[in-house]
């Protein structure tokens, strides 16, 4: 005997029947968002911060440019990373240059990072209601010196973290963060402060496991580390498939 | 008298979900959850005609969404002797497809008395892609040597088929192209060989749903060649740091020990032979 074929979509949402047998006139509707992939990472220290990210754009199945980091300096003491929807990317990065140097202007000194902080949270609920599609961490020193990193979700909610990851490959990565730097799930350890070496080398590591896993994340690392003297670049080559 | 109640199976898929599924489906959508999807290659395949036969080429990737859920998949399938196939889509679909065709074609090969031939095994697989209106999600690449010549056939999910001297199939078809404009068919081996490494090379490089290595099968009259990892273009990252714990980390939150009480029935040696 022949086998009907009854395809899922023939079915209503009470599971009754269509009553035609094609797929009739599908609605195509413009998205204003694109996701265009890329993680990004912060880590504080007792002295230092690092904001990292991998260079990889990509949009559906191709990837536009190999050469793209998403960490962006504000200030002398702070780095922001945002991954996501690219064209937000830049947009919110005008806007917050443009209110830093405002607020220079007015207040006769430079923001600080919590300052920072706060006024990017106001500014993503300022578009509560259409979103800026941009995962942002912010990491940087604070007023006395210690590291300091700020995460937040695409509406404004943020919170102070030591450590966070955020972007395509955050799932992966945040677990792995959670045990070697807030030593979780683990007894008998010996909970010693992170140095800025070890920090570095367990961020280069995270990294190539990502690239590993995730199609999103690959090309190079960019690792931004910020410590009273200043801010400074390392870059290293990640998987290009 | 016996009950006849049961049901005779009628082959092939069962449809009895199906009306379950939408229900589902419309109830986790309202929910924000999505049914799971299959498992696709997401894929780069190549196959080409040279001088003294065919070559196949494929990626070695396998992705669950966009996460890589197999760095080293194997997407040239055997056939017959002398007949392979490459296969994207839906990865459980490329593999028992091909399976059951490889069964089939020693089948009709041993009822024929003579060694299968490419067409034969295309007509087979586009008439059952046919059959189920492309709800088997495979595109396949079949090539091979037969008593007619070396051949290649392209399949596509709803049973169309495409007889060429160059293929390329997935994600990124658009860009390998290009590279097979400039073969002819009268190619030497090394040539050939490092043509279609070329081109799942770009796919490798240029299609997120493509990567690790290119696996070639050659096939000539005379030999088939499956080259695994003929090439590995990609650099893997070394990790710096070590990640291994010592014993005692993992907390143990209860412990019960059951002792089992054993009694000895048959004791026996047996000399083992250490020279």
């Amino acid at each position: 005997g022949s086998l009907m074929m009854i395809s899922a979509r023939a079915f209503g949402d009470n599971a009754q029947m269509k009553e035609h047998h094609y797929t009739g006139p599908v609605e195509h509707k413009f998205s204003p968002y694109a996701f265009n992939g890329g993680t990004v990472l912060a880590v504080a220290g007792e002295d230092f911060a690092l904001v990292a990210s991998d260079t990889r754009l990509s949009e559906g199945y191709g990837i536009h440019s190999r050469d793209s980091p998403k960490c962006y300096k504000l200030t002398d003491t702070t780095v922001i990373g945002c991954s996501g929807f690219h064209g937000d990317c830049l947009t919110l990065t005008k806007i917050i240059e443009a209110r830093l140097k405002m607020y220079k202007h007015s207040n006769n000194k430079n923001m600080t990072s919590g300052a920072i902080a706060a006024m990017l949270s106001t500014i993503l609920y300022g578009k509560r209601f259409f979103p800026y599609y941009v995962y942002n961490i912010i990491g940087g020193l604070d007023e006395e010196g210690r590291g300091a990193v700020y995460s937040f979700d695409p509406v404004g909610s943020y919170q102070r973290d030591t450590y966070k990851a955020g972007g395509s490959a955050s799932a992966m990565l945040q677990p792995l963060l959670d045990n070697q730097i807030g030593f979780k799930n683990m007894e008998n350890v010996e909970q010693v402060p992170l140095t800025l070496e070890k920090a570095v080398q367990l961020v280069k590591d995270v990294f190539i496991s990502a690239a590993e896993r995730d199609v999103y994340t690959g090309d190079a690392l960019k690792i931004c580390i910020i410590t009273k003297e200043g801010v400074r670049e390392e870059i290293m080559p990640l998987r290009k498939d | 008298m016996l009950n006849t109640s049961t049901k005779t199976l009628t082959g092939g898929f069962s449809f009895e979900n199906t009306r379950r599924n939408a229900v589902l489906e419309a109830n986790l959508s309202e929910k924000g959850y999505s049914a799971p999807n299959a498992r696709k290659t997401g894929t780069t395949i190549a196959g080409l005609i040279f001088k003294d036969g065919v070559i196949l080429g494929a990626d070695t990737r396998a992705t669950d969404d966009m996460v890589v859920a197999d760095k080293n998949c194997m997407k040239i399938h055997y056939i017959a002797p002398k007949i392979y196939c490459c296969g994207a889509g839906v990865a459980a679909d490329a593999e028992v497809t091909t399976q059951m065709m490889s069964s089939n074609v020693e089948l009709h090969s041993l009822s024929t008395g003579r060694p299968p031939l490419v067409a034969m095994v295309t007509r087979q697989l586009k008439q059952m892609l046919f059959r189920y209106q492309g709800h088997i999600g495979s595109s396949l690449i079949v090539g091979g040597v037969d008593i007619n010549g070396p051949q290649l056939y392209s399949i596509y999910p709803h049973g169309s088929y495409d007889k060429l001297p160059f293929l390329t199939m997935g994600t990124v078809t658009f860009s390998l192209p290009p590279f097979f404009e400039q073969t002819q068919s009268e190619q030497n081996l090394e040539e050939a060989k490092q043509l279609v490494r070329d081109a799942i090379t770009a796919g490798i490089f240029c299609d997120l749903g493509s990567g690790s290595n290119v696996d070639l099968c050659v096939i000539t009259e005379k030999t088939v060649d499956y080259l695994r990892a003929y090439d590995q273009p990609v650099q893997k990252g070394l990790r710096e740091g070590t990640y291994r714990y010592k014993p005692g980390t993992t907390a143990v939150l209860t412990k019960t020990v059951t002792p089992l009480t054993l009694d000895v029935v048959d004791e026996s040696v047996q000399v083992m032979d250490t020279e």
